[in-house]
């Protein structure tokens, strides 16, 4: 395997979908190949990054109309 | 979240517990709104169907069975009121086209090909990002970066982006919730981190 395919396995491996051979290859080159090695390291922190997204503030006015569509919700069950 | 907890949550809201709800909001309110920006791309008409989203949820409450987790089950309903909103808006609006033109399930490479030599080894690799100060990696500058790329992004992949790794749902959700196979499903995610990737390569060297 060569630095080019292996890039386009990455997400594969993450996920536990490559093959018991093929997941011994990749290894196998992440080992000696720093620019793979950094490019694996920079795809995880992509990934922790966009999760901090999730903790946007919820906009008052929307939280504000969503707790009085709840409560009125509740009054009328 | 284990299943403990999702039954007392559920158990919390059926007996009126605004607190939980709250909860919920907090949570998911901002996913769910970039998610539906996904398919309507109009702020006005992405608050309208996240808002409908949540109503159908209060409504279907006693009902729901439980048989997905109560997330699982709220998104489920966003995709649903979503793409039922963009059916009806693509007569109107251009956005639509987005839609069709997007080829995200293609296998294109992801790297630009000028960084690999003839043997496709690295000739440009990227640098590792170890002696750039996590205060950087981790600040509001990138991830604003970050969040222009998501928007920058093919619908398709968008969609799984956001619910995988903002929303934090796993593969086998997200095939499920979409409607896609599992390899499509990795073929998307992969192709949307990359791009990520490489707008915070291109911000952090």
């Amino acid at each position: 395997m060569n630095c080019r395919q292996v890039v386009e396995l990455m997400t594969d491996y993450i996920e536990g979908a490559l093959s018991a051979a093929d997941r011994a290859r990749f290894e196998e080159h992440i080992a000696g190949c720093d620019g793979c090695t950094a490019y694996l390291a920079q795809l995880r922190m992509a990934r922790k990054i966009m999760g901090k997204l999730a903790d946007e503030p919820v906009p008052a006015g929307v939280e504000k109309e969503l707790l009085e569509a709840f409560r009125s919700w509740r009054s009328t069950r | 979240m284990g299943e403990a907890n999702v039954d007392s949550e559920l158990e919390a809201l059926r007996a009126g517990d605004e607190a939980a709800f709250q909860s919920l909001i907090q949570r998911y309110h901002g996913p769910m709104f970039r998610l539906a920006m996904t398919y309507v791309g109009d702020r006005g008409v992405a608050e309208d169907v996240v808002q409908e989203s949540w109503l159908t949820c209060l409504r279907g409450l006693d009902r729901f069975e439980g048989r997905s987790s109560l997330k699982t089950w709220l998104f489920g309903i966003l995709v649903n009121v979503a793409r039922s909103r963009r059916r009806k808006e693509s007569r109107i609006l251009p956005f639509a086209s987005l839609w069709r033109r997007d080829d995200s399930d293609s296998h294109r490479p992801t790297v630009d090909r000028s960084r690999f030599g003839s043997d496709g080894m690295w000739s440009a690799g990227p640098h590792s990002w170890d002696n750039v100060p996590e205060s950087k990696v981790l600040g509001d500058e990138t991830i604003q970066h970050v969040r222009s790329a998501i928007d920058a992004l093919p619908p398709k992949q968008r969609e799984v982006i956001l619910l995988r790794d903002v929303a934090g749902f796993d593969g086998a959700e997200v095939s499920a919730l979409l409607g896609i196979s599992p390899a499509n499903e990795r073929v998307r995610l992969h192709r949307a981190r990359a791009a990520v990737r490489q707008q915070l390569e291109d911000y952090l060297k």
